[in-house]
């Protein structure tokens, strides 16, 4: 760290000023959001309506309702998991040192999914029982992994590393399995059901509400600053477990705090609003090309601006040109991250590789 | 034959966050010698004969193994029994044919992306056949399997194409860390827009999910012959590289240094992984789980040796998705479980055991 101060802190201001780039994106976004499409607020109209819910003053008819009971909480939500997610999968990357290791990847989404369309197809079941279907089912996987890889590691037969690569082969294991167990159960169900369990497995923000926004806000306060303690032994566990070790850094307890950290934000944004596809996995990398490092704020705010565009261009865009169709955000935010990441791919190389 | 006990270690390119993995420590957990192995792979091979056998007897109408024989030396079309034989061959050999191609597909692009989470699926070609075939059913109203052939084959092989060249801009070429990325991410891309056409069509969702979960049954021979001359050209392609894919392991600056021409090398095992797996997933549908698992399985036995890993894995993957169908005949009666979901209820299960075992070798 010492040998080049200079250019380490030069980057280190590069990444900053990108950081808070982002971070005004996610801010203007956010306003863009709520005042403006299909339906238009002006900015005094916006802080009148929202003193008026609060004080319990004059509503505005109509206005008050859009904005209070359908904008806002859906933008709040959205960037409430856009954050949880695109953390999620930073996280997951950073430690397991692949970039191919989101949440969705390594089971946990799909243990939500399996949840969810047991509880839709088999039960019936709608709303919040769905989101604590799917909460039940990312926390059980995710335990259920953990188990099988560390049950392995105490016979001693290998090192941390190994733990890891254990871990991310049977996240993916259990993964296809239970991939296998929703498309079984789509073939099952009738035509409607399944439609619907399609929407949610898209992951959708059309019925989000404030119950949920206060869940989510909760859940938030607590896990974002445990990822600030964590992210220091974080950075020293991507040295390598040896290393790490020798460096003081107790590495089993810190890999399972950060392994309960990264599942359960993924699993309250996914109870939220479904396994919004793609946020996880695209956030990281994007983020760490655009500010050059690994960065789990820089993460965290791409995964939010990712959801909030897709979901202004579900809700306001897409409907003039599928004839009125409100797709699930989920279905955007792959169509729009990824060409990003492409890109983003195609011009870092031409710099440097 | 000696292993190899280098270890894989992380290059990470350019993000860093490359996999690491670790080979055996030493010889003592070291796999089995080659005499063992090639005793192994013999009696995988008599497994899966045996498997090929049961999957034309057992069934919803259980045949006696002599009435098999019988049908398949002297057929006789008025014989009942002859006739479900003869209706269960075509299963049998796509059975074979796509697990064979899935196996080996997954190890050799597990070699070239050298990242244990790559499966044929990454270099876009399960996303291209689904997108593909969801146009086909929205906009051409194709409702068959064999007219969902070709509209999965030319979308799988666009797709990986594109993939490849994305990942091949840029002065180094595709290297392992680029061609996952730009798979995954295109592939993230493709099924957003399949998503956008199953969610607005219902119509296209009720065909679209019975292709989607993958499958060997109602598979007949007009179905399963146009893919076999893309599968033997790809098959002794990527037959032919074990020997690149372990220098390849080593990273590519010491694979260059061995004589290898790391882009032209990677560039033709892609082109047969593309062809194995394109064609499995044009024939079978998206069967999960083969391509992925058991490559790592197959690893537990053999070591890092490419040599070993892609002909057990072109015998093992069959005798996984085989005995899947045959169990996903039987488990609810009178129906049928397809055989792309019971390999992975079949697999997992196994496969969980063989990592609790704890002695996996990296890439």
């Amino acid at each position: 760290m010492t040998l080049a101060p200079v250019m380490e802190q030069r980057r280190g201001r590069l990444s900053l000023n990108r950081t808070a780039v982002l971070a005004a994106g996610v801010v203007i976004l956010f306003a863009v959001y709520v005042l403006l499409g299909s339906y238009t607020v002006t900015i005094p109209d916006f802080f009148r309506i929202l003193a008026a819910h609060l004080t319990g003053g004059e509503k505005i008819p109509g206005a008050s309702f859009i904005v209070m009971e359908n904008k806002l909480p859906r933008a709040v939500i959205g960037t409430m998991i856009g954050l949880a997610f695109g953390l999620a999968g930073a996280l997951f990357q950073t430690m397991l040192r692949n970039p191919l290791a989101s949440p969705d990847v390594i089971g946990i989404s799909y243990g939500a999914s399996a949840a969810a369309v047991i509880a839709i197809v088999i039960f019936g079941a709608s709303g919040a029982v769905v989101s604590g279907a799917a909460l039940a089912g990312a926390l059980a996987v995710a335990g259920l992994i953990y188990a099988i890889s560390a049950g392995g590691a105490l016979r001693g037969t290998s090192r941390g590393s190994a733990a890891g690569n254990r871990l991310v082969l049977a996240g993916v294991g259990i993964a296809a399995a239970l991939h296998a167990v929703v498309n079984f159960l789509m073939t099952r169900a009738d035509i409607r059901t399944a439609a619907d369990a399609l929407v949610w497995l898209n992951g959708s923000l059309n019925s989000a509400n404030w119950d949920r926004a206060g869940v989510l806000f909760f859940a938030l306060v607590v896990l974002i600053p445990a990822v600030a303690v964590i992210a220091g032994p974080l950075r020293i566990l991507e040295l390598g477990d040896d290393a790490a070790a020798g460096l003081g850094v107790r590495v089993n307890a810190s890999r399972l705090a950060l392994v309960i950290i990264a599942v359960t934000l993924a699993a309250v944004a996914t109870a939220a609003a479904g396994p919004v596809a793609f946020v996880a996995f695209l956030a990281g990398p994007i983020a760490r090309r655009f500010t050059g490092k690994a960065s789990l704020p820089a993460s965290a705010l791409v995964g939010a601006l990712i959801v909030l565009a897709a979901d202004y261009f579900a809700a306001n865009l897409a409907p003039l040109l599928l004839d009125g169709t409100v797709l699930p955000v989920g279905v955007i935010t792959g169509a729009l991250g990824a060409p990003f990441l492409l890109w983003l791919l195609v011009t870092a190389n031409r710099k440097d590789a | 034959m000696t292993h190899s006990t280098t270890t894989a270690a992380s290059r990470g390119g350019d993000t860093g966050t490359a996999v690491q993995v670790k080979g055996p420590k030493g010889p003592s957990r070291g796999p089995a010698s080659g005499g063992k192995r090639a005793a192994w792979l013999l009696a995988a091979v008599v497994v899966l004969a045996i498997l090929a056998g049961a999957s034309l007897a057992i069934g919803a109408r259980g045949i006696p193994l002599g009435t098999v024989w019988e049908a398949l030396t002297s057929f006789d079309p008025a014989n009942g029994d002859h006739a479900v034989v003869h209706a269960r061959i075509p299963r049998t050999v796509l059975g074979l044919l796509a697990g064979g191609a899935l196996g080996l597909a997954g190890a050799a692009m597990q070699g070239v992306a050298r990242n244990p989470l790559a499966d044929p699926g990454i270099m876009g070609v399960n996303a291209g056949a689904a997108l593909a075939v969801v146009t086909g059913i929205y906009v051409f109203g194709v409702a068959t399997f064999s007219g969902y052939i070709w509209f999965a084959f030319i979308g799988a092989a666009v797709a990986a194409v594109v993939v490849y060249l994305i990942a091949s801009l840029g002065r180094d070429g595709a290297t392992p860390v680029k061609l996952a990325l730009a798979g995954a991410a295109l592939s993230a891309g493709l099924y957003s827009l399949m998503n956008v056409i199953l969610v607005s069509s219902q119509d296209t969702l009720d065909r679209f999910r019975f292709w989607q979960v993958g499958g060997v049954a109602g598979r007949d021979w007009s179905v399963v012959i146009p893919g076999i001359p893309f599968l033997a050209v790809g098959a002794v392609i990527v037959l032919l590289t074990g020997r690149i894919l372990n220098s390849l392991a080593l990273g590519d600056d010491i694979a260059r240094g061995l004589g290898q021409r790391v882009g032209l090398t990677r560039a033709v095992t892609a082109l047969g992984i593309v062809l194995l797996c394109g064609t499995a997933t044009a024939l079978a549908g998206p069967i999960a789980f083969v391509g992925l698992v058991v490559p790592h399985a197959v690893r537990f036995l053999t070591g890092p040796d490419y040599r070993w890993i892609l002909p057990f894995s072109l015998v093992a993957a069959p005798v996984l998705l085989l005995a899947a169908d045959i169990i996903g005949r039987v488990v609810l009666l009178p129906g049928e479980v397809p055989a792309g979901i019971m390999t992975a209820l079949v697999g997992a299960p196994v496969f969980v055991w063989l990592i609790r075992r704890g002695k996996g070798a990296g890439l």
